[in-house]
């Protein structure tokens, strides 16, 4: 299942970085959610797919690792945060410049 | 601290009373509270003749970091007292002098005798110090003064080219002689001369060997404007006169002939520095020579003038380094030659100075220093003229003048090469006694054209800007000082010169030739005899008359040294390529496009990892430890990666936000089969309010207009995605078959409950075990929530002004 995981996160990836190399902001910000979810998979994936109980004592053992789960957990809500951020930072950007193409989006060159 | 300490650093600290002086008494020029320092210290170092003469060293040590090795240590030889005295000596009677130079009114003193005073500190330290870093450090300071004073002037604009131009360069050779030390470190495992020169021989095969002499002959040659480093000096020419006179004819210009002096026992036992000192040497006394004689700017002959006497002292140490390699100091041919460099040393500072004034002194009566505007000026400034006679005949090696003595030695050291039978010289020596001929020559020329275009032809008065007059009695007093030594020199240079300075100095350069009881016998002889050297003399001054008179028939062969090849040009080219270049290049990679940095990032992450993998052949692939395949993980797997996928594909921004919507679902079902209830539901959650999130802006947000890109670039993202895609899905399969310890959950398996009362075991992680995770998690959320507030509320730029 891991070889699996591993060519799933990999596609994730992959998407990912096509979208963020495009000009349009919506797409990049779609692809740093991609970029996202194939993080955490991917965290879950190295800490082992072992068949075993949620990490809840009350199950019956043997256990999953729950600290992959911790990590993983604390990381979405970081890239939530992140994300929304990203996304008014967006919206106000397009409001104020007019485009929402970053190719568009330069200011003054600094050496001239 | 020792008062040798203390009189070395006493500039240093005396500078910082000039501004009090200079703002409480505005009254009187501050230069008179700054001259009784040199005047006191040239006493003090005047003090040390008795002790030198002896051969005896003077050595205190101040520790500074004595740790590294590194520790001001102050030594009082007969080549460091030497140049003591000339900065001290010289210094004193160029503050006198500046004091009728610079207008009190006009001037801002206090910076000029602040950086003056700097200057004063930092070369005495030079020339002082036994350990090379203070020494490069005393260095480095006399280049920064240095540059301050060259730009006094710094609202012209030539004054703040000169200023970078010098600076650029005595840097640029400082910092090389700073490898040279580093280098000479590593070898002997000190920093202190003595101690290196006490290892000369054992290092002379080491490999860093000539890495080392190179590196320190850059920063020599640098300092003292050799060819082709000898740019600089001339433009230094901005400075005021004084100036000019102090630093650029009698002690900074020296320092790189100090520092050759000084390092000869250590580096003369191989041939190269022998051949690179006397032939650069004798090249810049050429190319000086030669130049001078084309300026129109007094102080531009005068500094055409200085690189090429420098150069005259450099190949005579170079030339007298090869006495290292002959026994003993009777008979030993070579010493002559150096004993000639530090004669001409002595001779220079004192004509030289003398000149500088004199130059500053027809600037300031008459308002220029083009030698084509002024003529006849013997009549108005005797005094003046009289003094510019004796420099420039002592320049042009005339009796009864100092120069002429050391001119003398000077063509015997170069006769003496035409003996030399080491490193090949003999392919070549020959051309050693007939370049010091020619250029000896045109110092004839240029030195009769100083003094005679200036002071005697038809006086141009309508050229003039003022009416010229004799300079006032003060102004004259450092000059006429100057110029008596020159006179003084030459009739009792013996009785002056040869035991309390010249041995001395000699024991110093050569200290491994002396043995137990026996000392350099110096005799300077004002009249040798009729040997070759005398002819050469007649030959110089006969051809320099013959030129000298014939100067507008064949003014013409400058004209065949094209400009172009002007190492000025070359100079001004570099730093413009180096500008423009640089530039060029910034601009072709910061192109200010994300997409672009993108692109490097992504790239090197590929590259960099692709050929770590590859190179330690890191990728494995073990596939006894994976779980099993499910039907619903491969079904949802397959999901995924469709979804993913379309993403890419999609033409509305509806479409690709359900899209990313759906994956993350798909995501919260991976977390249900994988067993991970409390993740399932939080990405239930946040990924139910993202959706939402998005749908809210859904309206405002741009729409989702198709790439308008060309294909090579849409294949280039391609490209590096999958290339990217891969490298994860490989690291992933080589870290997954590499497991080399066991997790550590199994502590909080088994204590959860225990130890936290708890069941729930990841909740229990995030908030007791692991909780400064979470604390810090809330503050981000919290710092987004503001920064979302913030962005939506606050218009400052725009809004609120319309």
């Amino acid at each position: 299942m891991e070889i699996v995981m591993a060519i799933v996160v990999g596609i994730l990836f992959m998407t990912a970085t096509y979208l963020m190399l495009s000009k349009s902001l919506l797409r990049i910000i779609v692809g740093t959610g991609l970029l996202s979810h194939g993080a955490h998979l991917l965290i879950l994936t190295m800490g082992r797919l072992k068949r075993g109980s949620a990490p809840l004592l009350g199950e019956k053992g043997p256990y999953t690792d729950p600290l992959p789960q911790a990590l993983i957990l604390t990381a979405i809500v970081i890239s939530f945060g992140v994300t929304a951020f990203f996304l008014v930072l967006a919206y106000r950007a397009y409001k104020e410049l007019g485009t929402d193409n970053i190719e568009k989006m330069r200011g003054n060159r600094g050496n001239e | 601290m020792s008062l040798l300490h203390l009189a070395i650093i006493a500039p240093l600290l005396y500078a910082i009373l000039v501004p009090l002086f200079y703002k409480s008494f505005r009254q009187i020029h501050t230069g008179w509270f700054v001259l009784p320092l040199p005047i006191i210290l040239f006493a003090y170092f005047f003090s040390y003749i008795s002790t030198t003469r002896h051969q005896a060293i003077v050595m205190e040590t101040l520790n500074w970091i004595p740790s590294m090795g590194i520790n001001f240590t102050a030594k009082v030889d007969g080549l460091g007292l030497l140049f003591a005295l000339l900065i001290t000596g010289i210094g004193s009677l160029v503050i006198l002098y500046s004091i009728y130079y610079l207008s009190k009114t006009k001037e801002k003193l206090n910076t000029f005798y602040t950086y003056l005073l700097l200057f004063m500190g930092a070369m005495l330290g030079v020339v002082l110090s036994d350990n090379l870093i203070v020494m490069y450090a005393f260095w480095e300071l006399t280049s920064f003064s240095s540059f301050l004073l060259i730009g006094y002037w710094y609202q012209r604009e030539k004054s703040r080219y000169g200023a970078q131009k010098s600076m650029i360069i005595t840097v640029f050779g400082g910092l090389a002689m700073l490898g040279g030390i580093i280098l000479l470190h590593l070898m002997t495992g000190s920093f202190s001369i003595t101690e290196i020169i006490a290892q000369a021989h054992d290092i002379v095969n080491h490999s860093l060997f000539i890495p080392a002499l190179l590196c320190v002959l850059l920063g020599a040659f640098t300092k003292s404007a050799q060819f082709p480093f000898h740019i600089w000096l001339p433009d230094a020419m901005e400075a005021p006169t004084p100036v000019s006179a102090y630093l650029h004819s009698a002690t900074m210009v020296k320092a790189g002939i100090y520092l050759v002096a000084r390092l000869t026992p250590v580096f003369a036992v191989d041939g190269l520095w022998v051949w690179l000192v006397a032939g650069f040497g004798i090249v810049t006394l050429f190319w000086g020579s030669f130049s001078a004689v084309k300026q129109t700017d007094l102080k531009s002959i005068l500094a055409f003038s200085t690189v090429s006497q420098l150069g005259l002292i450099m190949s005579l140490l170079g030339v007298g380094a090869a006495a290292l390699h002959f026994p003993g100091v009777e008979d030993n041919l070579y010493i002559v030659a150096t004993t000639a460099a530090v004669f001409h040393l002595i001779n220079h500072a004192t004509f030289k100075g003398s000149l500088f004034m004199v130059a500053g002194i027809v600037d300031h009566e008459t308002g220029t220093r083009d030698i084509r505007k002024l003529g006849g000026l013997m009549h108005f400034m005797p005094i003046t003229f009289t003094i510019a006679i004796i420099g420039t005949f002592s320049m042009a090696g005339l009796p009864p003048f100092n120069g002429f003595l050391s001119k003398e030695m000077f063509f015997t050291g170069m006769l003496h090469v035409l003996e030399l039978d080491l490193f090949n010289f003999q392919s070549v020596a020959i051309l050693f006694p007939i370049i010091a001929w020619i250029a000896s020559v045109f110092t004839f020329i240029y030195s009769m054209m100083l003094v005679f275009k200036t002071f005697t032809g038809k006086h141009q008065p309508e050229k003039l800007d003022k009416k010229p007059h004799e300079a006032p009695i003060g102004m004259l007093i450092s000059p006429t000082i100057l110029a008596s030594l020159v006179i003084i020199i030459f009739f009792f240079s013996n009785s002056l010169l040869s035991e309390n300075i010249i041995e001395p100095a000699l024991a110093a350069i050569f200290p491994g030739l002396l043995t137990e009881g026996t000392g350099f016998m110096v005799h300077i002889d004002i009249w040798h005899g009729f040997k070759p050297e005398l002819f050469m003399t007649l030959g110089v001054i006969a051809f320099g008359i013959l030129l000298y008179l014939t100067y507008p028939k064949w003014r013409k062969i400058y004209k065949l040294f094209p400009d172009k090849l002007a190492l000025n040009r070359l100079y001004d080219g570099i730093l413009e390529r180096a500008q423009n270049g640089s530039n060029r290049l910034t601009n072709s990679y910061m192109t200010g496009s994300i997409r672009s940095y993108l692109v490097y990032i992504f790239t090197f992450f590929i590259i960099i990892l692709a050929t770590s993998l590859f190179v330690k052949n890191a990728f494995k692939l073990d596939t006894s430890k994976v779980s099993s395949i499910g039907i619903y993980e491969l079904l949802l797997a397959l999901f995924i990666v469709i979804g993913a996928i379309s993403t890419v594909f999609a033409k509305t921004r509806l479409a690709s936000i359900l899209l990313l919507g759906a994956v993350g679902y798909m995501v919260s079902l991976f977390y249900v089969l994988f067993r991970a209830p409390d993740l399932a539901l939080t990405q239930l959650v946040i990924e139910t309010v993202s959706v939402a999130l998005f749908l809210v802006c859904f309206y405002h947000l741009p729409k989702l207009r198709k790439e308008d890109s060309r294909v090579r670039f849409k294949l280039m993202n391609a490209l590096i995605s999958v290339g990217v895609g891969i490298m994860v899905t490989l690291i992933a399969l080589s870290a997954h078959s590499n497991k080399f310890f066991q997790s550590i959950s199994q502590y909080y398996i088994e204590n959860t409950y225990t130890e936290a009362a708890g069941k729930n075991m990841v909740n229990v992680i995030l908030v007791d075990f692991r909780g400064f995770d979470t604390l810090f998690e809330i503050t981000v959320l919290a710092i987004a929530s503001l920064g979302i507030y913030g962005m939506i509320r606050l218009r400052l730029t725009r809004g609120d002004e319309e």
